[in-house]
């Protein structure tokens, strides 16, 4: 269960076993052959029972990567699927990194699309190697010998992988291990697999961070800044003495925040209760959301920045138009709320700290752990463990919750372990929101129903500015994430022009899944569903004609459109007071079709049905890209019917669930997915489901009511939920 | 100070404050850990498990309360129900980060238990203070459906 277990199978990783075949890139970045204390970290582990053991470079958090990477390898293998284990890799960003980003880390819907050619590498190296072993030992041709459910065969002969690995473990494997045909593929594509970690989320045995306990640890929970941009100015911890368990308390060295330390949970957070602290308040946000928003919308007057297009040409389209629209979208900060609140647990080791955590970001995290430590990077080791969901909260430039601990470690004096606990209140309070957003469209349709005109302009706080990722993300100014599925739409839209403002806050702002495809996929989808109407077309056809197919991205957006009007009967009359919307919005390099019915009582909306269409590429784990896209479809829903981060002179609205309101079961009913058959190089499936989802809804809405709603949440602009 | 708690057929000895939640006594005295804290407050059931045979908040029950209950865990269910629900969920691959997955069995046992072959709404009703971040509601409710007819044969 906890504690030693867990350690121990972490130490195995790095421990020399003797009897163990292991397949994995060696200082050269070249795929190589060992034994268990060869200088190799591995992708593939085989040890002498012959049973095989996937090591992850990814984590997992109820994305599948787990099931997708394990999939690729025994595939290659043709292991029997339900015998093959998984383990998560070390923090070891020359072996491990994420080849899309150049670091150890998950994130940006790559972990299929970056591992999938190196994951199936491995494998084939390793059978590669085995098959060349078994040859030598049975006198044979390699080409003679089969494998069969992890058996090797030629004629009468048979050995499991163990009785060849320490052979294999001294052949070099090609530098190209001739890979599987697709048409021999068993698992990959297979339906009927099931997820790895299906049978330990069921019985209470996965182990998340929030579960690990070492001996001698304490708890610590983080009195926060009440405001952004508040720092402390002293606290009084005189009544934490008469708590039960309370040991400590300091000042965080950011003046951010107090580190209280008890023998548990609870009694760290009664101890909290009980401190009083006073706040500097000269720098931090005061605003109220209202403020904020006007704020925001007085920038789109002058965009600071021409992100596509000539303004002028634009507007001078909308004055000669026969109809024009002109749409203001207000979109508010949103939190994560990841079902497990950040939390992790730091431990002493003889020359620094493992850190147990649902680790995202392993470089990030061993850099700025290694950073407040004083240590060396390569002493920081991290014990990645699940974590119980994300949707982008964990991956943090500024690795938030881990440098907490780090600092909570090191002022109770660097040689206690201790475990950061957030409650949910903090994890709503803590920041790192879906930025806020206001978009103003001014569109103009001439006679014909063709768009003359697409005047863009946006306002919304730049998660990648001031980060170490400015660099990279932002150019000429732009931050890309504001823009993205906006500016590159795949529409033909040759008069559009989009202009950006920053608008600057104290509020921290992060990722939250799908990025800014959170917002432009709203704002893009409605905006054409008004247009359509405008022109008094259907909104498939009217979006189609915008495709015309001229692109390869045209193609497939139109096409999964297609797929999901014709899936939902589109064109088929529905009962009276019901509603259909749909929307189509590319991201991560997938493409997904969303059509919503919704019946309507009273004043009161249910949403009745989901029908969706997807086209990710090549298809590893049918029903996984099945679950994320019901998965993207209810974030996307819950958060667009109800949830919002308000202030109130810059204090936050919402604290917990019953103010943060998750999506219900009672609030859905049944989700279709259609998948587009494909052999593109796979793409992106964690969150392209999100950004169609909340407009499909919206312009439901506006069909079923003819109410337009383009401020969000739908529940505090005038939508009832039934 | 010491309490006696009567949880998965045993009696153990805790030492808790006073008016410790059941959650805390259950996770960090007992290292029970696969019943979860989701936010304290009675409203994700996140830490729901049997007292007395029926679905509770832990995070909202208090260690007086359960002084001759009967606690019965994710780690300690056992008997039909509970085994027929665990494997449909497995069947259906209902699980994503799973954080959220032990209170939903534990939920579900409960609503099985009561009322045999719930209907959607039934399922909707009993399961609605259960969220799941993942949104994994369609695959709960086609779970307890499965388990439902696999009861009945
Ligand atoms: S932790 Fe008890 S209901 Fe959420
Ligand atoms: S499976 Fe992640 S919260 Fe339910």
């Amino acid at each position: 269960m906890n504690i030693k277990s867990s350690r121990r199978d972490f130490l195995k990783g790095s421990l020399a076993t003797g009897a163990m075949l292991v397949i994995g890139l060696n200082s050269d970045g070249v795929l190589a052959a060992g034994t268990a204390d060869a200088t190799l970290n591995p992708f593939v582990k085989i040890s002498s029972d012959g049973s095989l053991t996937v090591i992850l470079k990814h984590f997992e958090m109820g994305q599948g990567t787990s099931t997708g990477l394990t999939t690729l390898i025994a595939e290659e293998l043709d292991v029997e699927w339900d015998k093959v284990q998984t383990e998560f890799a070390p923090a070891d960003v020359s072996k491990y990194a994420n080849l899309m980003m150049g670091m150890q880390g998950t994130g940006g819907s790559t972990s299929i699309a970056n591992s999938y050619l190196q994951y199936r590498k491995a494998g084939a190296a390793a059978r590669e190697v085995l098959i060349r072993a078994a040859a030598d030992k049975w006198g044979v041709a390699p080409s003679d010998i089969r494998i069969e459910k992890g058996i090797l065969k030629a004629g009468n002969k048979s050995a499991h992988f163990g009785e060849v690995i320490a052979e294999a473990a001294k052949l070099t494997p090609s530098a190209e291990p001739t890979l599987k045909k697709s048409s021999d593929f068993k698992l990959i594509g297979n339906t009927r697999i099931h997820r790895k970690d299906h049978i330990s989320k069921t019985n209470g045995k996965a182990i998340f961070a929030l579960d690990v306990k070492v001996p001698g640890m304490v708890y610590v929970v983080i009195l926060h800044k009440p405001q952004f941009g508040a720092k402390l100015k002293s606290f009084d911890a005189s009544k934490a003495k008469n708590i039960e368990g309370f040991i400590d308390a300091k000042a965080l060295p950011t003046n951010e925040g107090v580190a209280v330390y008890a023998n548990s949970t609870w009694n760290a957070l009664q101890a909290r209760e009980a401190i009083v602290a006073d706040w500097d308040l000269s720098k931090a946000e005061m605003r109220s959301s209202d403020q904020m928003f006007n704020d925001a919308t007085a920038l789109l007057d002058n965009p600071a920045y021409s992100v596509r297009g000539d303004r002028e040409e634009a507007r001078k389209g909308n004055m000669s138009a026969a109809k024009k629209l002109d749409i203001e979208f207000r979109l508010p900060f949103l939190a994560h709320a990841p079902m497990e609140p950040q939390n992790c647990v730091i431990e002493p080791t003889k020359t620094g700290v493992i850190v147990h955590d649902g680790c995202q970001m392993p470089t990030l995290v061993q850099q700025m752990v290694a950073d407040i430590l004083q240590l060396k990077t390569e002493n920081v080791l991290v014990n990645t463990v699940y974590a119980g969901g994300s949707f982008g909260r964990r991956a943090n430039p500024t690795s938030d919750y881990v440098t907490e601990a780090a600092m909570a470690f090191s002022l109770l004096g660097g040689k206690t372990p201790v475990k950061l606990v957030w409650s949910r209140e903090d994890d709503i309070h803590a920041g790192y929101f879906r930025p806020l957003a206001v978009h103003k469209v001014s569109v103009g349709l001439d006679n014909q129903g063709t768009i003359v005109g697409w005047d863009h302009r946006i306002a919304s706080k730049s998660i990648m500015k001031g980060t170490f990722l400015e660099a990279m993300a932002v150019q000429n100014n732009i931050d890309n994430s504001s823009t993205e599925g906006c500016a590159d739409t795949g529409y033909e839209i040759p008069s559009m022009s989009v202009g950006l403002s920053d608008f600057i806050t104290p509020v921290t702002a992060l990722w939250w899944r799908s990025v800014g495809h959170s917002v432009t996929g709203i704002v893009m989808e409605v905006t054409m569903d008004m247009a359509a109407k405008a022109a008094g077309e259907d909104p498939v056809d009217f979006r189609l004609k915008m495709l015309p197919g001229n692109t390869p991205a045209q193609k497939r957006m139109a096409n999964v459109l297609k797929m999901a009007a014709d899936k939902a009967d589109w064109k088929k009359p529905l009962p009276a007071g019901w509603g259909r919307g749909i929307a189509v919005h590319e991201s991560f390099g997938s493409f997904v079709a969303e059509v919503i019915e919704i019946s309507t009582k009273g004043d009161d909306i249910k949403i009745e049905r989901v029908v969706c269409a997807v086209d990710c590429g090549l298809i590893i784990n049918p029903d996984v890209v099945t679950a994320q896209i019901e998965s993207g479809v209810g974030y996307g829903l819950g958060a667009a019917m109800r949830n919002q981060i308000s202030f109130t002179d810059g204090i936050i609205d919402q604290s917990n669930f019953p103010d943060y309101e998750p999506l219900r079961i009672a609030d859905i009913g049944k989700i279709d997915v259609y998948q587009v058959k494909s052999d593109e190089a796979p793409s992106g499936i964690g969150e392209p489901g999100v950004p169609p989802s909340g407009p499909a809804l919206i312009n439901a809405i506006a069909d079923a009511t003819g109410k337009r709603v383009t401020y969000l949440p739908l529940s505090e602009n005038g939508v009832n939920f039934a | 100070m010491n309490y006696k708690i009567k949880i998965n057929g045993t009696t153990k000895e805790v030492d808790v404050a006073p008016g410790t939640p059941l959650l805390w006594v259950i996770r960090d005295s007992l290292d029970l850990t696969g019943t979860k804290f989701g936010c304290g407050v009675a409203s994700c059931g996140a830490c729901t498990v049997h007292v007395d045979g029926s679905p509770v908040r832990s995070c909202q029950t208090f260690i007086e309360d359960v002084s001759d209950q009967e606690i019965i865990t994710i780690e300690g269910i056992d008997g039909k129900v509970a085994h027929e629900v665990q494997k449909a969920w497995q069947e259906l691959d209902v699980v994503q980060c799973g954080y959220c997955q032990s209170g939903q069995i534990m939920s579900a046992i409960g609503l099985l238990s009561e009322t045999p072959k719930p209907t959607d709404e039934n399922i909707d009703d009993y399961m609605s203070g259960n969220a799941c971040r993942c949104a994994t509601y369609q695959r709960i409710r086609a779970a307890i459906h499965l388990a439902s007819k696999n009861l009945e044969g």
